[in-house]
């Protein structure tokens, strides 16, 4: 029993931390926020790092990689805020080669979820939409429709509000991606809660990097317990979370070793607890620059909150743990 | 990362599980908590079938006695032992996981052969003189005095939170001997034997209303030079030498019990009734019960990295402070959820504190020592923001 990184999955996070860091630093970011969003350039050198072919067989264009390396892939895509359609990209690369080449861009949706918000909308030309057991393909071209433009939540994630007739009408153009819609949610889970272990990862670093260098009462902040036992809370729920999150990748790439659904869903539980928490008090430790628009703090809390709301919510995933107890 | 266990490993594993069945049917059930001497000899003679069959001392060295066995067998023996019902470490605790690693870094042959072997048959109860009145989590501000003179020392002062300072043989006693010298360079560590004249223990009733812990007077005590155990006045690195291994695995055997605790919580609220329904039917009870169960499963993966690593590095990191602040917060709300499941039933005490068992009211009010004991969780997150996280000390 190693439960560590080992050497490979060590250089796979190191060579991701230094993409995304030179990629997406703080002032690439605000860029493009004000753009509105990733630009295709970041998206083809992320299919170029093989972000998306990961867990795709070789003989269909991928890296015939383990889980446990998609868990460190998306944590270090979390932890910069790598903005984009990541999670359902991945997913549809497993039956959809164009997606591993990055020239689809796939944004997702769940049918029963009202209002029917889209993310990404104009960056995105394909939809997954998962429909009962299926998960259903529709292209999508949104040039000549109108849709309820909408002020996003996180400037880094653009939504569109989608009208109901208009909605019915792409499903009637859809074909089926995939058939275990199960599957796609256990999966897209897992990887949720990589991305929001990063997410944690990040505020943390970045508030401690504050407490450091803020001074007041002619101390850095970070001296004083009040703002210490806030960091420390932070740590705590990031090393938790990161345990569960290899611990569900490693049972996602051996089930032998345990149940597959209750670990998913205890990592989306932990790393959703720890993304709210660390996005929280990143804000919190910057004071009041925490609540102005030109610092990340803001941008570690949105995204956590636009990942608490994509797929099942990690709210309902204590439900399943309850279920599967005994 | 491998979550599979080596062929050693399982038949480390399948060959204790054997020996396991075929002794625990034969091992009584542990006595009433406020019988001392029954519990002496409980513990004792669970630990001498441990030694027997070569499972005591589980991760000491092979040469002094020990196993030897990887910290992952280590974890495997916790496992096995805890699932099974075998008698937990019990009076032994303070000898196999503090003082006996302590000799066997530190002690001279003499003190190791005279200790080591008695530890492991179960032959030989310590107790831990660390904490006093004045010294707390400010440990290293101890008070107690001990004056060099001729071959002995004489120590008088007082140790508080002694657990078993009543019915132990030895004691780790950390005394003053310079008081010159900044307060982290003037302390040593002494074997004190119990039965010197001079030693009180008095013990003091816990809120759960247990007698586990004594303060011990110490009044003009001649503890001989021989017992020293390191230099003198190098006490505080010799303590904490081991501080270290003992937030590594204390926890692994509460841990599993309180998984299994949070899968019996399920079945108490499918099996209660109010008026006409159960509380399990209550869909916000249900979430709390698996998120309850979210964090203890996260906390067993985060134990599995924390042993993973001490596999590799040969220490324990200071992972430890990060899963005691944790597991206290997720032990309160196990006993609290326990508590609204429980209702009025809970006005009664039914058994005892066992960390391992016990009733839930117990246990309810043993939380509270969690926070506190081995450093309080204001400390632990002290060690967190400084060491781990390099912000900068208060003082």
């Amino acid at each position: 029993m190693d439960f560590e990184l080992s050497d490979d999955q060590i250089a796979l996070q190191e060579a991701m931390r230094a993409f995304c860091e030179s990629r997406c630093d703080s002032e690439a970011l605000h860029e493009l926020a004000d753009a509105g969003g990733p630009t295709h350039q970041l998206w083809q050198e992320l299919a170029e790092m093989g972000v998306f072919g990961l867990c795709v067989p070789e003989e269909q264009g991928g890296a015939s990689l383990g889980w446990v390396e998609a868990m460190v892939v998306f944590e270090e895509l979390g932890r910069s805020l790598v903005p984009g359609p990541l999670v359902a990209t991945f997913l549809a690369a497993q039956n959809l080669p164009e997606a591993v080449s990055g020239d689809a861009i796939v944004t997702m949706l769940d049918s029963a979820a009202r209002p029917v918000m889209l993310e990404h909308p104009d960056f995105a030309n394909h939809l997954a939409v998962i429909d009962g057991e299926a998960v259903l393909s529709i292209g999508i071209d949104w040039s000549a429709t109108d849709n309820d433009e909408a002020t996003s939540l996180d400037p880094l994630t653009p939504v569109i509000r989608i009208e109901e007739e208009h909605f019915s009408s792409l499903l009637e153009a859809s074909s089926v991606l995939d058939t275990d819609a199960y599957l796609w949610q256990l999966r897209g889970a897992a990887l949720l809660a990589a991305q929001q272990l990063g997410i944690a990862a990040g505020a943390t670093a970045s508030a401690v990097a504050y407490a450091q260098e803020r001074k007041q009462f002619d101390k850095p902040i970070g001296q004083f317990q009040a703002v210490k036992h806030l960091c420390s809370d932070m740590l705590t729920s990031v090393e938790v979370a990161r345990a569960a999150v290899y611990f569900a990748g490693a049972i996602l790439d051996d089930p032998s070793f345990g149940d597959e659904q209750r670990a998913v869903s205890t990592a989306r539980l932990m790393a959703s607890e720890a993304a709210n928490l660390c996005g929280r008090n990143c804000v919190q430790i910057h004071g009041g620059m925490g609540y102005t628009w030109e610092m990340d703090a803001h941008l570690y809390l949105k995204r956590a909150w636009v990942l608490d709301m994509t797929l099942t919510p990690p709210e309902q995933h204590a439900e399943v743990v309850a279920q599967l107890l005994g | 990362m491998e979550l599979r266990y080596t062929p050693e490993e399982t038949a480390f594993r399948d060959e204790l599980v054997e020996w396991l069945e075929s002794v625990l049917p034969s091992v009584g059930s542990p006595p009433d908590r406020h019988d001392w001497k029954s519990r002496r000899s409980y513990d004792s003679a669970w630990q001498k079938m441990l030694y027997d069959a070569g499972y005591a001392g589980i991760n000491w060295p092979k040469e002094y006695g020990g196993r030897g066995a990887t910290p992952t067998e280590h974890l495997i023996f916790l496992e096995e032992t805890t699932k099974r019902g075998a008698p937990y470490v019990g009076m032994n605790f303070v000898g196999l996981l503090h003082a006996g690693p302590t000799l066997i870094v530190e002690a001279t042959d003499e003190q190791k052969q005279q200790h080591l072997p008695a530890i492991l048959r179960g032959e030989e109860i310590w107790c831990q003189g660390f904490s006093e009145p004045n010294a707390g989590s400010d440990l290293a501000s101890l008070q107690t005095r001990a004056i060099r003179d001729g071959e002995d020392y004489v120590v008088s002062g007082q140790k508080i939170w002694t657990s078993f300072g009543h019915a132990a043989d030895f004691c780790e006693l950390l005394v003053r001997t310079d008081t010159e010298a900044p307060k982290h360079r003037g302390i040593t560590w002494l074997i004190c034997p119990m039965d010197l004249p001079g030693i009180t223990p008095r013990p003091i009733r816990t809120i759960v209303g247990s007698e586990e812990f004594c303060e011990v007077f110490f009044d003009e005590v001649r503890v001989p030079v021989a017992n020293r155990v390191g230099p003198e006045n190098d006490g505080w690195r010799v303590a904490m030498v081991t501080f270290s291994f003992e937030r590594g695995t204390a926890f692994i055997s509460e841990q599993l019990t309180a998984m299994a605790q949070t899968a019996e919580l399920a079945e108490l609220a499918k099996k209660i009734t109010r008026g006409s329904t159960t509380p399990w039917e209550d869909a916000s009870l249900r979430k709390e019960i698996g998120s309850l169960a979210a964090h203890l499963d996260a906390l067993w993966a985060l134990t599995l990295r924390n042993v993973s690593q001490a596999q590799r590095t040969g220490v324990p990191g200071p992972g430890g402070s990060v899963f005691k602040l944790a597991f206290s917060s997720v032990k309160t709300k196990l006993c609290e959820l326990a508590a609204q499941l429980e209702g009025r039933a809970g006005l009664e005490m039914r058994g005892d504190d066992d960390p391992t068992g016990g009733d839930f009211t117990a246990q309810r009010l043993y939380t509270l020592s969690l926070s506190i004991a081995a450093g309080t969780s204001q400390i632990q997150r002290n060690i967190i923001g400084e060491r781990i996280l390099g912000l900068p000390k208060e003082r």
